[in-house]
C-alpha cells in the first residue's frame, strides 16, 4: 500500500494575517505549520498503512524551500519519505495541481491523500483537481477511509448525512476531520525524521492564470452596541432585529 | 463570446435557493459584458425552473437523465463538461455550496481550467473577470484575475442578493452527454441525518454556540432558537466545542471549520477566537450573547446582550417565534 499524502505550509491559525503595502502577508513573527486538514490525511494515510501492514507513506509538499520544515514535522510523524516540489505557489490551484499530477505519474501510488482544503488560500480544489489531471477517482471530504480489496471506502460529511462511498484505487480522496486526531511525534520519531530521504525537485507548475491583483485587510465592522442586559433586553433586540436590520 | 453561464443546483425536483443568487451574479456579470445569462439544469428531469427567467436568466437549458437525478460527481462532471464542449462563454458560475465545491473543481480540472472558488464579488475589469475571495477565512481579502476563457468562480451562498430581472428565461432541452459505465465511484448507502436543515455554510441564519454553554445537554435551547427562525436556520459551533467532542466538526464555523456569510448569525457563549472571528466576520448581521462584556465577540456584534445565555435564550425564541407570527 504506497500512499502520497499533500501538505502544505501555512500560517498557524492561530496568527494574524498582517497585509503589507506591497500586497503580501507579513510572516514576521507567524508560525507556519502544516494546514490542520492536510495533517488528518497524514494520520489518515498513517492509520492505512498500519492496517495493510506494509508500504510506504510518501510526504508531498509544493512550495518555497521553508517547506522542507513541514515536511520534517510530516516524517516525524511516520511518513517514511518526502518530497518537496519547489516553486512558487500562487492563487491558481490548477498549477499547483499539474505539479502534483506529474509527479503523481512517475510514483503510481495506490492512494493520493489530500486535506480537504488549504486553510490559507480557502480554494479546496486542488486534490480533486489533480485527480482529473491524472485521470484517477476522487472522493472529496471524507471523515475516514479504509481499504479493503483494493477499493478505498470512504464515509463522505454531505448535508447533515453521511455517505458510504467505495472507489477502486488508484484513487484521490480529500481528508476532513472526522476521528482523524492527529498523532504527537515522539522523539523517536523527530530522531528518524532527520534521517529519512527528503527530495528536493522543481516543481512543473507551468504558468498561473489566476493572479492576485491586490490583498487587503478586512474592513472593520461598523461599531456595534450593547443592547442592554439579560433577558430583558430581549425585546429591544427584537425590535431592532426587525425594524433596523430588517432580517426577521 | 460575452454570454456567462449559472450552472443550477436541484433539490427534490427545483433549484435550491443558491440559484438564484448564481443566476443573480451572473446576471450582473453579462450586463457588464454586455453577454446574455444561461441556466444549466442538470438532473433527473422536471425541474421547475420558473425562477432563473424572474432573475435574470435568458435561456435555461435542461440537461436531463436518469443516471443524474441524484448529485453523481462524475456523472454531472461529465454532464456539465459536455455542455460545455463546444460553446462559447465568458464566465461559468457555480454555487460554492458542498455540492458545488466538489462539482466546481472536477469540471475545472476537466476542462484544464482555472477555477477561483468561493468569491464574495465580481466584475469586469477590461474585458476580463476579477473576482474578490476572502483569504485566510477572512483575515485578508484578495482580487483576483482570472486569465481564461471561460473564467470559471463559485460564488459564496447569502453574499449575492437575489435581484429581479425577469428575461424569457425559456427553456431549451439539450442532451446529456453522461456515460455511467465509466464512473468509479459507487454509494453504497447513506447513514443517519435527515439532512432538511442547510449545512452551516449555506444557510441564510446561524444559530452558533460555544462553550459558555457549559454542557452538550443545553443545546436543545439553541435549537429551540434555530426552530423559531426557521427552516432555513441552522446551528453552528466554535471550535472549542467541537474539539470537546460536544458538537459535530460538520457544524464548526471558522478558519479550521467553515466560513460562512449568513444574513444573520447569533454567537452565544462564544468569546470570539481569532480564527472564529475570521470565519463569520462577514455575516450581515451579527448578534453575540455573552457573560463577559470584554469578550472580544462584541467587537465585531452589531447588537450585543450581555448576560445569561440560560435566561436570555428562552425568551429570545419566544419573541422571535411572536415576532415572525405577527
Amino acid at each position: 500500500m504506497n500512499i502520497v499524502v499533500c501538505i502544505k505550509r501555512v500560517p498557524d491559525t492561530a496568527a494574524r494575517i498582517r497585509v503589507t503595502p506591497g500586497g503580501g502577508i507579513d510572516a514576521s513573527g507567524v508560525k507556519y505549520v502544516i494546514s490542520p486538514y492536510d495533517e488528518f490525511a497524514l494520520e489518515a494515510a498513517l492509520r492505512v498503512k498500519e492496517a495493510a501492514g506494509s508500504g510506504t507513506v510518501t510526504a508531498l509538499s509544493v512550495g518555497d524551500a521553508a517547506s522542507a520544515e513541514q515536511l520534517r514535522a510530516a516524517l516525524a510523524m511516520g511518513a517514511d519519505d518526502a518530497v518537496l516540489l519547489q516553486g512558487e505557489v500562487g492563487m491558481d490551484g490548477l498549477a499547483t495541481a499539474r505539479a502534483i499530477a506529474d509527479e503523481i505519474g512517475e510514483r503510481r501510488p495506490d492512494l493520493v491523500l489530500f486535506g480537504m482544503k488549504a486553510v490559507d488560500g480557502d480554494q479546496q480544489q486542488v486534490g480533486l483537481m489533480t485527480a482529473e489531471l491524472a485521470g484517477l477517482p476522487a472522493v472529496s471530504v471524507a471523515a475516514s477511509v479504509e481499504v479493503e480489496d483494493g477499493k478505498a471506502v470512504c464515509h463522505r460529511e454531505a448535508e447533515g448525512s453521511i455517505e458510504v462511498l467505495e472507489v477502486p484505487l488508484p484513487a484521490v480522496v480529500t481528508i476532513t476531520k472526522g476521528e482523524h486526531e492527529p498523532r504527537y511525534p515522539s522523539l523517536k520519531g523527530i530522531m528518524a525524521a532527520k534521517r529519512k530521504p527528503l527530495a528536493e525537485k522543481a516543481a512543473a507548475l507551468g504558468d498561473g492564470r489566476i493572479t492576485v491583483r491586490d490583498l487587503s485587510e478586512p474592513a472593520a465592522r461598523p461599531e456595534g452596541r450593547i443592547v442592554g442586559e439579560g433577558a430583558a433586553a430581549v425585546p429591544e433586540l427584537v425590535r431592532l432585529l426587525r425594524e433596523e436590520a430588517k432580517v426577521l | 463570446m460575452s454570454n456567462v453561464l449559472a450552472v443550477i443546483e436541484v433539490k427534490d425536483g427545483a433549484p435550491r435557493r443558491v440559484a438564484n443568487e448564481v443566476v443573480t451574479a451572473a446576471r450582473a456579470l453579462a450586463d457588464g459584458l454586455g453577454g446574455e445569462v444561461h441556466a444549466l439544469i442538470v438532473s433527473g428531469g422536471g425541474a421547475s425552473p420558473d425562477a432563473l427567467g424572474a432573475h435574470g436568466a435568458d435561456v435555461v437549458y435542461e440537461c436531463a437523465d436518469d443516471s443524474l437525478a441524484e448529485y453523481q460527481a462524475e456523472g454531472y462532471t461529465q454532464a456539465v463538461a459536455g455542455f460545455l464542449d463546444g460553446r462559447d462563454y465568458a464566465a461559468v458560475l457555480f454555487g460554492a455550496t458542498s455540492q458545488g465545491k466538489d462539482l466546481a473543481p472536477r469540471v475545472a480540472g476537466r476542462l484544464r481550467l482555472p477555477l477561483a472558488s468561493d468569491v464574495t464579488g465580481l466584475e469586469v475589469a477590461d474585458g476580463d473577470v476579477v473576482a474578490t475571495r476572502p483569504v485566510y477565512a477572512g483575515k485578508a481579502i484578495a482580487r483576483v484575475h482570472i486569465d481564461a476563457s471561460p473564467a470559471l468562480v463559485s460564488v459564496r451562498p447569502n453574499v449575492f442578493t437575489p435581484v429581479e430581472a425577469r428575461r424569457p428565461g425559456a427553456v431549451e432541452t439539450v442532451e446529456a452527454r453522461v456515460d455511467p459505465s465509466a464512473w468509479k465511484v459507487r454509494r453504497r448507502e447513506v447513514l443517519g441525518g435527515s439532512g432538511d436543515r442547510p449545512d452551516v455554510g449555506e444557510a441564510p441564519i446561524v444559530v452558533s454556540g460555544g462553550r459558555g454553554m457549559q454542557d452538550p445537554a443545553n443545546w436543545g435551547m439553541l435549537e429551540e432558537l434555530r426552530d423559531a427562525l426557521g427552516p432555513s436556520a441552522s446551528l453552528g459551533a466554535s471550535r472549542a466545542v467541537v474539539d470537546a467532542g460536544w458538537r459535530p466538526h460538520a457544524e464548526q464555523v471558522g478558519q479550521t471549520g467553515k466560513t460562512v456569510s449568513p444574513q444573520l448569525y447569533f454567537a452565544v457563549g462564544i468569546s470570539g477566537a481569532i480564527q472564529h472571528l475570521a470565519g463569520m466576520r462577514t455575516a450581515g448581521t451579527i448578534v453575540a450573547i455573552n457573560k463577559d462584556p470584554d469578550a472580544p465577540i462584541f467587537k465585531v456584534a452589531d447588537y450585543g446582550v450581555v448576560g445569561d445565555a440560560f435566561e436570555v435564550l428562552p425568551r429570545l425564541a419566544e419573541e422571535i417565534r411572536r415576532a415572525r407570527a405577527g
